[in-house]
């Protein structure tokens, strides 16, 4: 299992919690188990979403592997200037 | 729409066009001469970018009227370097990394020639001041003051 | 691995496209033309709010020359949920959402026509309340802009319409008990008026779009990839019928990563069945492009005292114009990022107005956010009598801290650059009587993205590379000098040029700083590809195995005397053969760059402010900044000034001003007045290299973070100088000399 910790505005579509346990190997399976086990956050995750894997972030790395010990974080789509 | 008919001279060369009176010198040599040059950024004497020489004289082509070329001397970016040789301030821009994007550079080496003529040992003061019509949004003009100081010198030193 | 040992990479060689760029030559987005072309204009809305009731064309049309006239009737609402509101922005339908919005254009044989033509279209309106502030627009009474818009993330869930778009919370910890803890709490309110990028270039294209429903498009634009997909999706195009070529670009800074002109040229020739080049006045710039958002933001941060920070919380509420999407959701990460913080909490509001829908600009939305939070720090720096410095050391995030937005740092550059900045004489200097110094941090992601490269090895042994982002601040020497550096070939050996959309895979935008990350990596990636096949053929010309051959100095070599003796053959020698050992000899490299490495930068900044008069002049500014490794050292420091100049701007001179009528008042250079030469000092820099382990070289970007502390680190030396804080920016003389007035400070 993955922990998996959610930014903030997420908590409510995930049923009151910031932090959740996924079983995934990459950002993909990541994202797939989080719309399933929470559907409300599909909204969220398909309006676009960076993930951070100790502590680098990726964008649209749908393969970038996740160890069971990996500190993983979703956080909002990032865009520059 | 009516067109009046200009003699002019160009970068040294005789130049003859057709324009709307209400025309602006930079929509001329911008649209009539394929001289793009240089740049409107403004459109209303702001920014510096257009600035050509009329007579010797540095102004804003986009607040000049095609039609008051005539009869007279315009000097542009295009006749800046002699032939192969690049101007000692264009040299001098491209050694202190003085452009970023580059649109605004044409208008800078145009009002920057300008002062070397009328004062070849200026103050970094006198620099800024006399930069003041030209806006930079890419460098913050420290790479451009330094380019201007350093050409300054070595103008200097080649003439003693 | 990270190289560390350069023989190019860090010197200063001079860029390639520079004699283009000093002789006039270089062609920009307004520069070319075509034969048969028409010129366009667009009608834009008088109103901030209006609903339009009608739009007559047929007087328009009847008027000799006139080629084309489109209004909203020419654009379908796309299919993708990201175009909708870019299509709803780049020509209005039902209401006209700002002063400026577009509502229709012509096409005619002369720019006098074309303006004639404008004065015949006749546009019923139906004007409507507005709102441009950033707090009225979320009062309960306000206009509403968008029907049926209910905000998201709201708690309880939301019930009515509203301003508001979306709610983003952010934080870890528990800010209650860490404010109970603290034996000091400051807390204040700010705001910050909208400015904009001021690139010198206004946007400008030249559309061309055939019968066979094919068409090419020349513009300036951060990526045309971006422009290409954007514009397919607006006129119902397949991408690849629609080949984008990228102009030289004249300044962006954020504002040229979304279409406005674009749809609009080619909906024209579409219809004319001619090219069409439309090219936005400065005027049109100011009120139909995209300026960053205005802002209003609460914070409130508690220590003990000896100023260990215990807890930190802010509230942002960021306007950003007509439709959703203001970067307040990036404030509110990257606000508190410099500190190692066991309790943080932030929530952002995306707030909608009746304004031209914000785009980005440098470090989008972080400014704003470090301006209120570094004002903050900074007051409760010298409450306690500690050097603000020395404070920010004591709570720096460090390798290891948890940063505000949630993940851990790797390696970061803060302490490096807080450090550098103690002992810097800047830090010591004197200062004279109205004079203030301030300092700030600031903190940036970076991204890497969709980047794709080919490297061509040239039968003489020169080089090009091909990428796909514009050139917009010297990238093209960078990319030069790690294609030299890996190749082992001269600089003047490469030529880099940025490919048109139909002629290299995609790239994303030249944005977050990414193109000397991204397409740096990608160039080196290419380049040893592109090296290992120059292996492979010397070791078929030697006859033994490949892994027996090594690159070194721009040679093959065998490996070792077991390999064999043979001669090192040049880069030159194994082109020049290349057709008779198998053909061209290139390197690719196409990929999606991860590892794009955060950025810190601390400011120091002294000014006088002018007792009399409120006027604060800048007489003093430093730059201290992580780069992970300057390429092309110049160009960097360029990065690091013209990010200041802009700070310093948008810190004391630049603001979106609107009237009761919901106008912009001051469309124009004259009154919107960004800094000239004479405002500013030398602007010095300090670049510091703490390598990123995402990238061969350890580059971080460095175009952002520049722009991240100006704005507090002028409000903090402006708040010394004047005796008095500062909260609300453009700190502008009237603004400055109230706040001293109203304090007893000040001459009157």
């Amino acid at each position: 299992m993955v922990k998996v910790v959610l930014w903030g505005s997420l908590k409510k579509a995930a049923g009151g919690q910031t932090e959740v346990e996924v079983e995934a190997k990459n950002v993909r399976e990541v994202l797939d188990r989080l719309k399933e086990t929470y559907p409300k956050l599909s909204a969220d995750i398909d309006r676009g979403v960076s993930v951070s894997i100790d502590g680098v972030i990726f964008r649209d790395a749908w393969f970038a592997p996740i160890k069971p010990e990996s500190e993983v974080y979703l956080l909002p789509r990032l865009a520059g200037g | 729409m009516t067109k009046t008919a200009v003699s002019t001279t160009i970068n040294g060369d005789a130049a003859e066009f057709l324009c709307e009176t209400g025309e602006t010198l930079l929509d001329v040599l911008r649209d009539r001469l394929d001289l793009t040059g240089s740049k409107e950024g403004c459109g209303t004497g702001d920014c510096g970018a257009c600035s050509v020489m009329l007579d010797g004289r540095l102004v804003c082509s986009c607040l000049v009227l095609g039609v008051e070329a005539q009869g007279r001397a315009v000097e542009t970016i295009e006749g800046m370097a002699e032939g192969e040789t690049l101007h000692p301030l264009q040299q001098k821009f491209l050694e202190h990394a003085a452009l970023q994007c580059g649109v605004c550079t044409p208008g800078f080496l145009v009002a920057a020639k300008a002062l070397l003529e009328v004062n070849d040992d200026p103050s970094e003061s006198q620099v800024r001041y006399w930069l003041a019509g030209n806006l930079c949004r890419c460098t913050g003009y420290d790479k451009i003051v330094r380019a201007v100081l350093d050409t300054a010198k070595d103008m200097r030193s080649a003439r003693a | 691995m990270i190289k560390t040992k350069f023989k190019l990479v860090g010197t200063r060689p001079l860029r390639p496209d520079g004699v283009d760029k000093v002789t006039g030559r270089a062609r920009f987005g307004a520069d070319i033309s075509a034969p048969g072309m028409l010129h366009a204009l667009i009608l834009r809305s008088p109103h901030a709010h209006a609903r339009i009731k009608s739009i007559d064309t047929s007087r328009a049309e009847k008027l000799p020359g006139v080629k084309a006239v489109v209004t909203r009737d020419d654009f379908k609402l796309p299919e993708r949920e990201d175009l909708v509101d870019i299509c709803r922005n780049v020509m209005a339908r039902e209401k006209a959402l700002y002063d400026g919005h577009a509502v229709a254009a012509v096409a005619a044989v002369s720019k006098t026509v074309a303006r004639e033509a404008l004065k015949r279209i006749q546009v019923e309106y139906q004007v409507l309340p507005h709102v441009t502030d950033v707090d009225a627009a979320m009062k309960p009474r306000a206009p509403i802009l968008h029907k049926g818009m209910r905000t998201i993330g709201a708690e309880p869930a939301a019930k009515k319409d509203s301003n508001v778009a979306q709610i983003h919370t952010f934080g870890h910890g528990d800010v209650v008990k860490g404010f109970a803890k603290a034996d000091i709490i400051i807390e204040r309110s700010f705001k910050t008026e909208a400015t904009h990028q001021g690139y010198i270039e206004p946007h400008a294209c030249l559309a061309t779009y055939g019968a066979d429903d094919r068409a090419d498009l020349w513009c300036c634009t951060q990526g045309h990839y971006m422009v290409r997909n954007a514009c397919a999706g607006l006129l119902g195009m397949e991408v690849s019928h629609l080949r984008v070529t990228a102009s030289e670009i004249g300044g962006g800074f954020g504002g040229k990563t979304t279409v406005f002109i674009e749809p609009v040229a080619l909906a024209l020739s579409r219809k004319a069945g001619k090219p069409v080049k439309l090219v936005m006045s400065r005027d049109e710039v100011f009120r139909a492009s995209g300026p960053t958002s205005s802002s209003s933001t609460d914070v409130k941060i508690g220590i003990t005292k000896k100023g260990k920070i215990t807890a930190a919380q802010a509230i942002l509420r960021y306007q950003g114009g007509a439709f959703p999407g203001s970067p307040v959701q990036f404030g509110a990460m990257t606000g508190f990022a410099p500190y190692d913080l066991e309790n943080v909490h932030t929530v952002g509001y995306d707030v909608v107005a009746n304004r031209p829908k914000q785009a980005a600009y440098r470090a989008p939305g972080a400014p704003l956010a470090a301006f209120a939070i570094e004002s903050v720090i900074d007051e409760l720096a010298h409450k306690i009598g500690m050097d603000p410095l020395e404070f920010r050391l004591k709570n720096a995030a460090r390798e290891g801290t948890k940063s505000s937005y949630g993940p851990t740092f790797g390696p970061i550059g803060l302490e490096a650059t807080l450090k550098e900045s103690k002992k810097h004489p800047h830090h010591l200097a004197p200062l004279g009587p109205n004079q203030g110094r301030g300092v700030a941090c600031g903190f940036w992601f970076n991204f890497g993205g969709q980047t794709s490269v080919s490297l061509n090895i040239g039968e003489d042994g020169t080089v090009s590379v091909v990428e796909g982002n514009p050139d917009i601040g010297g990238s093209r020497a960078s990319m030069c000098l790690m294609a030299a550096e890996e190749l082992g070939v001269p600089y003047e050996k490469v030529r880099t040029v940025i490919a048109d959309t139909a002629s290299l895979g995609y790239n994303e935008v030249t944005d977050g700083s990414r193109v000397t990350f991204a397409v740096g990596m990608a160039t080196i990636k290419a380049a040893r590809q592109a090296i290992a096949i120059m292996c492979e053929r010397a070791a078929k010309i030697w006859d033994i195995p490949a892994e027996a051959v090594v690159w070194e100095d721009g040679c093959a070599k065998p490996a070792g005397s077991n390999a064999g003796n043979f001669k090192p053959m040049t880069l030159a020698e194994i082109a020049g053969s290349a057709g008779s050992t198998g053909g061209p000899i290139s390197g690719h490299s196409e990929a999606t760059a991860d590892g794009a490495g955060v950025s810190f930068a601390t400011h120091m900044v002294d000014v006088e402010v002018d007792p009399d008069t409120g006027k604060v002049t800048v007489l003093r500014y430093t730059v201290f900044q992580d780069a992970g490794k300057a390429i092309h050292p110049a160009y960097v420091e360029g990065q690091f000034q013209g990010g200041a100049a802009q700070g310093v701007g948008w810190a004391i001179n630049e603001e979106y001003i609107y009237g009761e009528d919901g106008r912009l008042q001051n469309p124009g250079f004259l009154d919107y007045r960004i800094p000239v030469a004479s405002d500013l000092p030398m602007i010095d820099t300090v670049i510091l290299e703490i390598p990123n382990p995402g990238h061969p070289y350890g580059v971080r970007g460095v175009g952002e973070t520049s722009i991240v502390p100006p704005l507090a680190a002028i409000a903090n030396a402006v708040s010394e100088a004047a005796g008095v804080r500062l909260t609300h920016l453009p700190m502008s003389p009237p603004r400055v000399l109230k706040a001293m007035m109203e304090n007893g400070k000040g001459a009157a």
